[in-house]
């Protein structure tokens, strides 16, 4: 036995969960394939194209602005492709890739790596890229195709109820074979993916009940059809994938509830009263902005304090 | 029954395979012992021997005036050889005896009985506990004398004897409660006839069984003293996890068990004050599991206070393989040793020894707020933000922040999928602080 020779010193605890950064990100890679395999199908090969642009510049772009900021490279822990595939799964099937490229810049430089990195943003990047690209390129990001048909103009769903008030049956919208996005047109691939995230403990449940129990509770409300609402558009990829994205969501329980809530009032607003059809990304986008003020105004009594 | 248990806590790896079913053995009297005048929270003792003093089992050795103090006992029969400052587990330079042993293991003549539970005084009691030199056996080390004075404005009702055993790896209560049950009743008695309290419960996790079958045996006499079944959680053995648990009270925040009526002891605790009432013997052994991967043959330990870690290590067959990592204690609270040329003492509850390769070094990443330290501080603290402050210097924001309230259980550093060392930062913001306070209270 050694006197004192070579023995590591270190603060308890000893033993660490086996859960890291990385595979949490590689579990939500996991849990979008289904939407993204869908989405080929449905949309064919230009779509895969996309998904294939967005992630090599956001691989591309994280590693440029690491070594510009001096810091280490780390774009193997898997956060940039996430970031890579939530845009992709917010684009139009047939948008040209330069934009796409163009989206994925903004969204890891300017809504990632220019607040310090992951874990410093406040607003989820892949939404500040599609915010971009739909302020930047308005038309071509509102440029719908029809499914399984090539260069045929479609509106989306939502586009179809609010403008013309058609109603696209519950089947359409469940299995995939309807116009959107890459990742809104089967309610039933997002629900896989985030049942297996809710599984596996990668996201808290509170945020995708109280979105989209607020929605339902609303559009009830108001006379709408909740069903609708809740497969139409990306509800569902929102409230599992976006509205639950760690960095950008409350650390409090009671936070979350607030955020979802607020979530579902604003797509509520945004839906029904505002111009665009849909609303999921400013919905979660304003919600991620009040994410200091709830995190200060939920802290949690501590335990004993109400015997006090 | 249901198992009963707190909010929020862990699930980490038991790993008590090794030792769960292995007797308690009594090792080889040492050559040597090192026994230091402070093994406890409170006042250090002075030296009462000197160098070329002989010395018997059990007699006194080191005392302080100091109400908050525990004296110590020789641990062997032999002569005084040194007095003077060791270096401890904690990484002090502690003063202490040293005797080297005459192998006879001569008693004392102070050892003998000194009555029965049922006809000494709660005063009585309480001089027999300060004078055998108990303090918790759990780790903390609190003399339990002083634990067990109840102040004349608070009320103690119950007793609960801490047999959660929530660190993995350790099995020393574990296997008291099966060998020695009715001697752990015996002290739980006399912990509630100190404490005035009418109720008496011993909680137990359930990965426990045959603790939980024999205990129950030994209070089935018993009109009011009761085994609870916990859930199998850390920090269940917390002890205001373990009150909450047993009794859904919650001790308020910044306050003591004594505040919600309730005294907890350890099963150790409970055991050395049995013997030191039946047998009037202080307490200069204890139970101790040594385990972890280098270990060759684990064991659950009887030690002389004051043995070497190196001498109990190889007591249990030595180590195997490259040694990477020592801990004493748990793997959750315990603390890494950087030699193993100290003396095991009264906190000395684990022995870990852990090969090279198997020894983990974290490197910390950037948090993602993914707040599961949120969702398992079971004081329902937010160990991000106290983190995130202590790190960024401002300490006096961790009072606004509960820092007090904090546990140090550590699972939050546990969880933490960044491997940020939470609990380190937290620990360190809280020594500051405490620094500071007391720094402008003068």
């Amino acid at each position: 036995m050694s006197k004192g020779r070579g023995l590591i010193v270190t603060t308890s605890p000893h033993v660490r969960d086996e859960d890291s950064v990385t595979k949490i990100m590689y579990n939500v890679v996991l849990a979008l394939l289904p939407a993204l395999i869908l989405a080929v199908r449905t949309f064919g090969l230009h779509a895969l194209w996309l998904i294939i642009t967005c992630s090599v510049t956001a691989l591309a772009s994280e590693a440029l602005a690491q070594k510009l900021r001096g810091v280490k490279v780390t774009i193997n822990d898997g956060s940039a492709l996430v970031t890579a595939l939530l845009l992709a799964m917010s684009l139009p099937p047939n948008l040209p890739l330069w934009v796409a490229v163009v989206g994925t810049v903004v969204a890891i430089i300017l809504g990632k790596q220019i607040f310090g990195g992951l874990g410093y943003n406040y607003f989820n990047p892949a939404l500040i890229g599609r915010a971009f690209l739909l302020a930047s390129f308005p038309v071509l990001m509102t440029t719908w195709e029809k499914p399984f048909v090539d260069a045929q103009a479609q509106a989306t769903p939502l586009g179809l109820m609010k403008m013309e008030g058609v109603a696209t049956p519950y089947s359409d919208l469940f299995m995939g074979s309807v116009s959107g996005s890459l990742g809104e047109v089967s309610a039933l691939a997002i629900l896989i993916g985030g049942l297996y995230l809710l599984y596996k403990g990668y996201i808290d449940w509170r945020i995708p009940l109280s979105y989209l129990g607020t929605v339902v509770i609303f559009m009830t409300i108001l006379g709408e059809d909740p069903i609708f609402h809740l497969l139409a558009g990306s509800l569902l990829a929102g409230a599992f994938f976006y509205a639950t994205d760690m960095v950008t969501t409350p650390i409090t329980k009671k936070g979350r509830w607030i955020f979802g809530i607020g979530a579902g009032i604003l797509l509520v607003l945004i839906r029904i009263f505002g111009g665009y059809p849909e609303g999921v990304l400013y919905s979660i986008i304003l919600m991620n902005m009040f994410v200091p003020i709830i995190d200060k105004y939920t802290v949690p009594t501590v335990f004993g304090e109400v015997a006090k | 029954m249901q198992a009963k248990t707190f909010e929020q806590g862990i699930h980490p790896c038991y790993n008590k395979e090794a030792t769960a079913s292995k007797s308690l053995k009594k090792v080889q009297t040492p050559d040597e012992v090192v026994i230091p005048l402070q093994q406890h929270i409170g006042a250090p003792c002075e030296a009462l021997v000197e160098v070329g003093d002989k010395v018997q089992v059990g007699q006194k050795i080191g005392d302080s005036e100091s109400f908050v103090s525990a004296p110590v006992h020789a641990s062997v029969s032999g002569e005084v050889t040194a007095v003077g400052p060791v270096m401890t587990s904690d990484g002090s330079d502690t003063l202490a005896v040293t005797i080297a042993s005459d192998g006879q293991n001569t008693l004392h003549e102070s050892v003998k009985p000194k009555g029965d539970v049922e006809s000494l005084s709660p005063d009585e009691l309480r001089n027999i506990v300060r004078e055998a030199g108990i303090v918790g056996l759990g780790g903390a080390t609190f003399p339990t004398h002083v634990k067990v004075s109840v102040p004349k404005d608070k009320n103690v009702d119950t007793v609960i004897l801490n047999g959660a055993e929530c660190e993995p790896y350790l099995t020393v209560d574990h296997r008291m409660m099966v060998e020695a049950p009715d001697e752990v009743v015996y002290g739980l008695k006399a912990i509630m006839k100190m404490t005035g309290a009418n109720r008496g419960y011993i909680g137990i996790e359930l990965n426990k069984p045959d603790a939980i079958e024999e205990m129950e045996k030994a209070v089935s006499d018993e009109a009011n003293v009761s085994v609870v079944p916990l859930e199998v959680k850390y920090p269940q053995g917390a002890e205001k996890q373990l009150i909450k648990a047993c009794l859904d009270r919650e001790v308020p925040s910044g306050g003591l068990p004594l505040d919600v009526g309730v005294v907890v002891n350890n099963i150790g605790t409970a055991f050395a004050i049995t013997d030191a009432i039946k047998n009037g013997m202080p307490l200069v052994q204890r139970t101790v599991t040594v385990t972890g991967s280098a270990v060759k043959s684990p064991q659950n330990l009887i030690f002389c206070l004051g043995t070497k870690l190196e001498e109990l290590i190889e007591q249990c067959g030595g180590t195997q393989g490259n040694v990477g990592k020592v801990i004493l204690g748990g793997p959750m609270m315990g603390i890494a040793q950087h030699s193993t040329d100290v003396p095991a003492t009264k906190a000395t509850s684990g022995i870990l020894v852990f090969q090279e390769d198997e020894v983990e070094e974290f490197e910390p990443k950037h948090c993602i707020r993914c707040a599961r330290c949120v969702d398992v501080c079971p004081a329902f603290l937010l160990p991000v933000t106290l983190s995130k402050v202590a790190q960024a210097d401002m300490i006096t924001k961790l009072d606004d922040y509960n820092v007090f309230d904090c546990i140090e259980c550590g699972s939050c550093s546990y969880v933490c999928p960044a491997k940020i060392p939470l609990l380190h930062w937290i620990r360190l913001g809280k020594a500051i602080l405490t620094a500071q306070q007391r720094k402008s209270d003068e």
